[in-house]
């Protein structure tokens, strides 16, 4: 009876191991900050178009009386 | 029970201890030598005995380019006393790093890490990283980012006492 508890503490370890040991992988892709040229685009600026988010405004507004909550600017090469 | 969240807890650790396997370059530590890079834009000065400071930067990095100017400033003041400043950028694209250094015109040696060796050993955690080398190489001061008069500030009080430290002995 007493095996039981060690075993379930056994499991869990492994469990965990198990889960969180992909993260260990090498083939991992991470994006490291001096890779983010392309996530620093002009093109992933959620407000590169004025007009399409003039619209998208008008939408949320309309359908859900919600404004404003875009603050954020810039673009996603996380610099500073 | 406590003994089941014990070992649990110690095998969390345990992965994200190899998780943070990758670390970056910290204070006290030796530079890479920059002669076993391969370079675009040139060759690395002669850094034995000089104070110096490495920046990585980047064309597409808004910082960085902010960062320029002050930087100009401080190779104006602090070059005849032994600063030695290395731009070191991260660009893949050739010619955005060209064009780049085109319109800034910096006074200070700007090399690309063509083949990202140099920041891959260094590992900065930000762009722009700037790293201050004391006169034996080893890096002795960290900033990441960079935040105008507040970062120039620092770096000066910190490229003062550099230069006032004594030659290592050989």
């Amino acid at each position: 009876m007493k095996k039981t508890p060690f075993l379930f503490a056994l499991l869990l370890a492994a469990l965990g191991l198990t889960v969180l040991g992909g993260c260990t992988s090498a083939q991992l892709t991470r994006v490291q900050p001096w890779e983010r040229a392309s996530l620093a685009d002009y093109t992933m600026r959620p407000d590169r178009d004025p007009l399409a988010t003039t619209m998208a405004e008008h939408a949320f507004f309309s359908r859900e009386s919600a404004s404003g909550g875009r603050g954020i600017g810039g673009s996603g090469c996380g610099c500073n | 029970m406590s003994s089941h969240l014990k070992i649990f807890a110690g095998s969390l650790l345990l992965c994200l201890g190899l998780t943070g396997g990758c670390t970056e370059l910290k204070v006290g530590e030796e530079f890479p030598p920059l002669d076993a890079i391969t370079w675009e834009g040139g060759a690395p000065p002669v850094l034995a005995g000089k104070v110096t400071l490495v920046d990585f930067w980047a064309s597409w990095c808004a910082p960085c380019k902010a960062s320029f100017p002050a930087y100009a400033q401080l190779h104006a003041d602090y070059r005849a006393r032994g600063l030695v400043i290395v731009a070191v950028s991260v660009d893949e694209n050739r010619a955005k790093f060209a064009a780049f250094v085109q319109q800034q015109a910096p006074p200070f040696t700007t090399l690309r890490d063509q083949n990202h060796q140099l920041v891959s050993l260094v590992k900065v955690p930000a762009m722009p990283t700037c790293y201050l080398l004391g006169r034996d190489g080893r890096v002795r001061f960290v900033h990441q980012g960079f935040h105008g008069a507040e970062t120039e500030q620092h770096l000066r009080q910190e490229i003062d006492a550099l230069l006032a430290e004594p030659l290592p002995s050989t």
